[in-house]
């Protein structure tokens, strides 16, 4: 299944990255490669520091030591919007969208960077400007294909279920075209149906459009049956990372995951 | 590829066109033509005229205001200030240098939306409120430099500034300038629409509802706070140039901070971030003190020994029905003109 799929160059990686706040550390001289073309679950306890690593790649946080490369482009020290502009879109736990714009006016903004005309040119509208935006919004009617949103084009998105809100945030990233696309729980809260929509939405972005996947997700079930390679976080630091039945073997994981309440790791 | 919505549409073109149907495209002609029958009719009422000037002149200035406070979230207490801006410019171009009042409107766009600009980049640090104190002080600086640099703006005494000229043709009478106002306000309420429609007002939009978002699609935050400062200036500009060669003289007051709030108070009351909101609340404002005035008028007639009070009435019944349209209309006049016409659309089954 994976043949072929993931070719050895390494897409983005992180040197010793090392984030507190205060007394609080939530990231310890963390390593890590991606290879193109993987899907690379982060997996960890609650309050591991999974977010914060995502945060720190697309330059929100800035760790206090260490380094993230962008192939070999460092990025530690640039700004969110650069970062984006570069090829790495991301959702995030608590959705971020534009919740009184309609999913239409959400995707849009994703293919932002993509748009060319400038200010001078949109003041005329019609023309070159007019033929751009309708060449953004196709692309923007395959993505909304793709995730089978169709229905709710036109619908504000504050309006929406949680779930489709989760996959509308998912829309929008895609639409940025970007190498790598980084998923913050894009599972939580979702029905056993919607799991496997999304599930299935992610196996056919990184095979169909041979996209890298970074993902962040509690359910076990999905993290194991969807990833390449596995890295397991631990009060900011990296215990463990292999493919998935490495990890289902490792002692360290186990441990750590013994703690929560539901054994939700071991369970399965 | 077919969009199903209420109304059907078959191509992406007709689905972002700003009049959907034909009705509308007959109501705006319609428009158009009473707007410009308009004068003929009342050419004898040079009142009217002036009223109905005043009014095209604060819609360009208002949406300048609305893209920046409406659409991209920045509040700005300085755009009296911009105005003023825009009107010694274009004063001093034309009675200075000799510039063609064309060269002179446009000039004087692009020096006050340089000025914005400047005056904008606290935004960069400050939010609301602050960001309020923050343009305050662009209007206190700024209402200083028109009294005190009277090399330019003639201080205190005024600017006297010649009448708008095109190819040989003068403005200059309530009458001739209407249509220069007009078609100066038809362009920036297309201009307006057209901006905000497509990459720029997406961002300004996307800025004012969630930052966070916005940069992590890839817009650059600073850079389009910045730009929405320019345009909004520019337009401020513009209005400002409009008014120094209509009115022939100005002074400082012209463009005090009461101004500003004036201005602050059309884009609330007519809809932030809604560009016929920006038109009905200029025409509201503008037209509320001229009513009010005209009502006093038939009383003091009545009774003479009333006059004074009924001034002092005026202003209260003024601010009054400001706070009674805050109260219930929150959303604005655009917002209300939306769900009447949404009512229509499915007469009579509109229950
Ligand atoms: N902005 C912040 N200010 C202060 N502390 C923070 C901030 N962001 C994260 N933290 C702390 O850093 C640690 C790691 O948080 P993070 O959100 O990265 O965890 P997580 O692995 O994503 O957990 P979860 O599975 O609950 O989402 C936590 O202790 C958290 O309280
Ligand atoms: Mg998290």
């Amino acid at each position: 299944m994976k043949q072929g799929r993931i070719r050895e160059e390494v897409v983005m990686s992180g040197e010793e990255i090392t984030l507190s706040f205060g007394g609080i550390t939530a990231l310890l001289y963390v390593n890590f490669a991606v290879q193109r073309g993987e899907i690379f679950s982060i997996i960890g306890p609650n309050g591991a520091g999974k977010s914060s690593l995502y945060n720190v790649i697309n330059g929100f946080y800035k760790p206090q030591k260490g380094r993230v490369f962008f192939k070999e482009t460092e990025i530690t020290h640039l700004k969110p919007y650069q970062i984006a502009r570069m090829g790495i879109a991301r959702s995030f736990q608590n959705i971020e969208l534009f919740k009184h714009m309609t999913v239409l006016e959400n995707l849009m903004l994703g293919r932002h960077i993509h748009i060319r005309y400038g200010l001078f040119k949109s003041l005329f509208y019609f023309g070159p400007c007019l033929k751009e935006e309708v060449q953004h919004r196709k692309r923007v009617e395959d993505v909304i294909d793709f995730l089978e949103i169709e229905h709710i084009r036109k619908k504000h998105v504050g309006t929406l279920p949680y779930g489709l809100q989760k996959r509308v945030e998912m829309a929008r990233a895609l639409c940025l075209e970007p190498e790598i696309l980084l998923l913050d729980e894009p599972m939580a809260g979702m029905n056993l149906e919607e799991t496997e929509d999304m599930a299935r939405f992610i196996i056919d972005v990184n095979s169909e459009w041979g996209m890298t996947v970074l993902l962040i997700e509690h359910d076990m079930g999905v993290v194991m049956d969807l990833s390449d390679r596995i890295m397991v976080l631990d009060f900011g630091e990296k215990i463990a990372e292999g493919t998935p039945g490495e990890i289902q073997q490792n002692a360290l994981v186990a441990k750590a995951y013994l703690g929560e309440s539901d054994g939700a790791f071991l369970g399965r | 590829m077919a969009i199903k919505c209420g109304v059907f549409k078959t191509t992406y073109e007709e689905d972002s066109a700003i009049w959907q149907t034909k009705v509308s495209k007959f109501w705006i002609a319609l428009l158009l033509i009473v707007l410009i029958a308009f004068p003929f009719v009342f050419q004898g009422s040079r009142y009217l005229l002036y009223v109905c000037n005043s009014v095209l002149i604060a819609v360009i200035a208002a949406i300048g205001l609305n893209i920046l406070t409406g659409f991209t979230g920045q509040i700005s207490l300085g755009h009296g200030a911009f105005m003023g801006v825009g009107a010694y410019a274009s004063g001093y171009l034309m009675t200075h240098l000799g510039m063609p009042f064309i060269v002179c409107v446009v000039v004087a766009g692009c020096v006050t939306a340089i000025v914005g600009m400047i005056f904008g980049i606290p935004s960069l640090r400050l939010k609301g409120l602050y960001l309020a104190i923050a343009t305050l002080a662009a209007q206190v600086i700024l209402e200083f430099v028109f009294v005190r640099w009277r090399a330019v703006t003639g201080g205190s005494q005024g600017m006297l500034v010649p009448p708008a000229q095109i190819g040989g043709f003068a403005f200059d009478s309530d009458f001739k300038f209407y249509f220069l106002a007009l078609a100066f306000t038809l362009m920036a309420v297309l201009i307006a629409k057209n901006i905000v429609r497509t990459k720029s007002g997406r961002a300004f939009m996307a800025i004012r509802d969630r930052y966070i978002s916005a940069e992590i699609i890839g817009v650059p935050i600073f850079q389009y706070k910045l730009i929405s400062f320019g345009i909004s200036s520019f337009f401020a500009g513009v209005a400002g140039s409009l008014w120094a060669h209509y009115i022939g003289i100005i002074t400082p007051e012209h463009f005090n901070v009461m101004i500003s709030i004036q201005y602050l108070s059309m884009i609330i009351i007519g809809g932030l971030g809604s560009i016929y909101g920006s038109i009905m609340g200029a025409v509201f404002m503008t037209l509320l003190p001229e009513v009010l005035r005209l009502i006093s008028g038939l009383f003091s007639n009545q009774y003479p020994i009333l006059v004074n009070i009924f001034g002092a009435i005026r202003e209260g019944i003024f601010g009054l029905v400001i706070i009674l349209f805050l109260i219930f209309e929150p959303d604005g006049l655009a917002a209300r003109w939306k769900t009447i016409q949404n009512y229509w659309k499915l007469w009579p089954f509109s229950y």
